[in-house]
C-alpha cells in the first residue's frame, strides 16, 4: 500500500476536474458540513424535480479526497431516485468502514470504487465521508424519504 | 561558546525514532510541537516508580505512602526550579489547557459567587459587563475559547491584538486594546502554528500598567528556550509536561503565590479542602487548592526525569541548536517554488514551528505525502483557526523540529514537498 494507490488517477481527475459543482436555484434542504480537524468543507444542496428524482448541488473547499468525492456524489446521485441515491450512499459508507478490503462494485458505486483505498488511511475516511453526511443530512432537511416507498418531498 | 548537541547519541536515547512506518521508512518525527518523543530515562522513571514507591501521596500512615509522596514533591521542586519558580507556586494539572481553564474559571467562579453575596473574593478576579479580557489573534484555541466562555457568562468584553502580514504581533495596538477596563491579558509567548516568539515581557508590563493580571502560555516555550518565569513578568504561566519530554496527562500551572493564593478553586473535591462541614468548606493554600482528586504522580516522576534529561543537555543549547534547525527549514522551504511560509520569514524571535501552504494542494494531501515517505508533520488548523483566517488559509502544513532532529530531517520533508508537488502536476 502506498500513496498512489490512495491517490488513485479517477480521484485526481474528479479532483481537477469537479464534475456538477454547482448549487441549486431553489434547493429544498440545505447542509454545511466541516471537518474540524483539518478545516474540509462542503456545502450540499438537494432537492425533488417534477419526475421526484432527486437533484443535487454543492460547493466547497478541502483536500482532493473531500472534494473529489463530492464531484464522485454528484455524479452518481444527481438525477436518480431518492431510494436509489440512499443504496448508492450506503454502498460507500460500507466502502469506507472496509479498511480497505472490500471487492467495490462499479455498477453500484461508478468512480466511487476508487475510494477503496482511502479506506486503509482512517485519518482520510472522514474526508471521503463528508459530501455523503452532507447529502444525508440535506435529505433529512428537505423531508425527502429515502427509505419508504414512492418516496415524496 | 554554546555546546552543540550530540544528534546521534541523543537519538539512541529514544526507541521510537528507530522504527519504520509505512513500507519500512525510517521515521522522520517533525511533530514535536504536537507532542515530543520520550526518551529512556523518562520511561525508566515511570516504571521504577511503579515498581519501587507506588502509594497514594499525601495520606496514609505507611512507608510506601511516605516514599511516594516524596517522589511527587520532589518532581514539584524539580520542575519548579526548571523554570525558576518556587514548589509552593507550581500546580500539577491534567494538561496546559486544564491550567488554563483553571485561570479563566478563577475568574467566572469568582463573578458567579460575588453575584451571590460571597465577600471573600478578590476583586481583581470579579468581570461585569463594561471589563475586558484581551488575547491575541494568534492563540491556540486553549487560550481564546476559556475567555470567550467567560465573557459569555460574565458580560465582560473579549478584545484581542491582531497579528502583522509577517506573523507578528501588532504592537502599534498595545496600548489601545489594553486599557483601563482590561482585568486579564493572556498571551501564548511562542506560537505554536506561526512559530512566532512574542515579547511578552512588553504585554504583560503593559498589562500590570493598566492593574491586570497577566497570563502566559508557555507551552511552545518552555520545552525549546531557558524560561524563567520572573523574568517573563507574568503573574500565571501555563504548559504541558508531554511536549518536553516528559509523559502525557500532566499540565503545569505556575503561579505568583499572592495571585494564586487570591484565586478560587476549580475542580473541588478531595484533597483540596482544609475544612469540610454539611453547609460549606474551607479550601487548602495553593498548590494543594487545586490539585482535587487523586494526583498524576507517576507522571510528575516521569516530568522529573524530563527535566534532568533536558539540564544535562543544558537549555541554552536545546535553544540554539532549534534556532539552526528554524533557520535551515525556513530557508529550504522558503526556496521551493509554489510554497508560502505562514509565518516569520526571519530567523530572529523564530521558534522551530514552520509552517507553510504549497500552491494548488491541500495541507492533507501534502502531509499524506510525506508520510509516505516517512515523515510525520502535523496538518490542519493547529488548533488555531481564526490565525488561519487572518492569513486566508483553510489549513497548513505543520513542520516542527526537537533536539533529536538533524537537518538531514528537513531535507528529506522538502524531498516530499517536492514529490507531491509533482504527482499532483503543481
Amino acid at each position: 500500500m502506498d500513496v498512489e494507490s490512495l491517490y488513485q488517477d479517477i480521484i485526481l481527475d474528479h479532483y481537477k476536474h469537479p464534475r456538477g459543482r454547482v448549487l441549486l436555484a431553489e434547493p429544498s434542504g440545505e447542509s454545511h458540513q466541516v471537518n474540524p480537524t483539518c478545516g474540509d468543507e462542503v456545502t450540499v444542496q438537494v432537492a425533488l424535480d417534477a419526475d421526484g428524482h432527486i437533484r443535487v448541488g454543492y460547493e466547497g473547499q478541502g483536500c482532493s479526497i473531500s472534494q473529489a468525492s463530492a464531484s464522485v456524489m454528484s455524479e452518481m446521485v444527481d438525477g436518480v431516485d431518492p431510494r436509489e441515491a440512499e443504496s448508492v450512499r450506503r454502498a460507500f459508507v460500507e466502502l469506507m468502514h472496509s479498511k480497505g478490503a472490500a471487492e467495490p462494485d462499479e455498477d453500484v458505486l461508478g468512480d466511487g470504487i476508487a475510494f477503496v483505498g482511502v479506506a486503509k488511511y482512517p485519518a482520510r475516511i472522514k474526508c471521503a465521508l463528508l459530501p455523503w453526511m452532507a447529502l444525508h443530512d440535506a435529505e433529512v432537511r428537505a423531508g425527502i424519504d429515502t427509505n419508504a416507498e414512492g418516496a415524496q418531498a | 561558546m554554546t555546546p552543540t548537541l550530540d544528534v546521534a547519541r541523543i537519538r539512541k536515547d529514544f526507541p521510537i525514532l528507530s522504527r519504520t512506518v509505512r513500507n519500512e521508512r525510517p521515521l522522520v518525527y517533525l511533530d514535536s510541537a504536537a507532542t515530543s518523543q520520550k526518551p529512556l530515562a523518562v520511561l525508566d522513571a515511570e516504571r521504577e516508580f511503579y515498581e519501587t514507591a507506588n502509594a497514594a501521596v499525601h495520606r496514609g500512615a505507611h512507608q510506601l505512602a511516605e516514599e511516594a509522596t516524596d517522589a511527587y514533591e520532589s518532581a514539584r521542586a524539580r520542575i519548579a526550579a526548571f523554570v525558576g519558580g518556587r514548589p509552593d507556586d507550581l500546580v500539577f494539572t491534567k494538561n496546559a489547557t486544564e491550567s488554563l481553564n483553571l485561570v479563566a474559571y478563577a475568574f467566572s467562579n469568582a463573578s458567579a459567587k460575588a453575584a451571590h453575596g460571597g465577600d471573600d473574593l478578590d476583586p481583581r478576579f470579579i468581570l461585569s459587563p463594561g471589563d475586558s479580557i484581551v488575547v491575541t489573534q494568534m492563540e491556540h484555541h486553549a487560550n481564546l475559547v476559556p475567555w470567550q466562555e467567560v465573557c459569555a457568562k460574565t458580560g465582560a468584553t473579549l478584545r484581542w491584538i491582531g497579528v502583522t502580514d509577517d506573523g507578528r504581533l501588532d504592537l502599534d495596538e498595545l496600548d489601545s486594546v489594553i486599557d483601563e477596563t482590561t482585568k486579564v491579558v493572556s498571551v501564548v509567548h511562542q506560537s505554536n502554528i506561526l512559530g512566532t516568539v512574542n515579547p511578552v515581557r512588553l504585554v504583560m508590563d503593559r498589562a500590570h500598567q493598566v492593574d491586570a493580571l497577566g497570563v502566559v502560555d508557555a507551552c511552545q516555550s518552555v520545552p525549546h528556550q531557558p524560561v524563567d518565569v520572573n523574568a517573563l513578568g507574568a503573574d500565571l504561566v501555563a504548559w504541558s509536561a508531554h511536549k518536553m519530554l516528559g509523559p502525557t496527562g500532566l499540565g503545569l500551572l505556575w503561579g505568583r503565590q499572592e495571585v494564586l493564593s487570591a484565586m478560587p478553586p476549580f475542580i473541588t473535591g478531595g484533597s483540596m479542602i482544609e475544612t469540610v462541614f454539611m453547609e460549606h468548606s474551607t479550601y487548602a493554600a495553593p498548590p494543594k487548592r487545586f490539585e482535587a482528586g487523586t494526583p498524576m504522580v507517576a507522571q510528575a516522576v516521569g516530568l522529573s526525569a524530563a527535566v534532568q534529561y533536558l539540564e544535562d543537555l543544558g537549555m541554552d543549547a536545546v535553544a540554539a541548536h532549534e534556532h539552526r534547525l528554524t533557520g535551515a527549514a525556513l530557508e529550504r522551504i522558503g526556496a521551493l517554488r509554489g510554497v508560502r511560509i505562514i509565518g516569520p520569514r526571519e530567523n530572529v524571535d523564530r521558534g522551530s514551528a514552520v509552517s507553510f501552504v504549497v500552491d494548488g494542494l491541500h495541507p492533507h494531501d501534502v502531509g499524506q505525502f510525506l508520510d509516505d515517505r516517512g515523515v510525520a508533520v502535523r496538518v490542519g488548523h493547529h488548533c488555531a483557526w481564526p490565525t488561519c483566517r487572518r492569513y486566508s488559509v483553510p489549513a497548513t502544513t505543520r513542520l516542527s523540529t526537537y533536539i533529536y532532529n538533524d537537518e538531514s530531517d528537513i531535507d528529506v520533508a522538502v524531498e516530499g514537498i517536492v514529490a507531491a508537488q509533482k504527482f499532483f502536476g503543481v
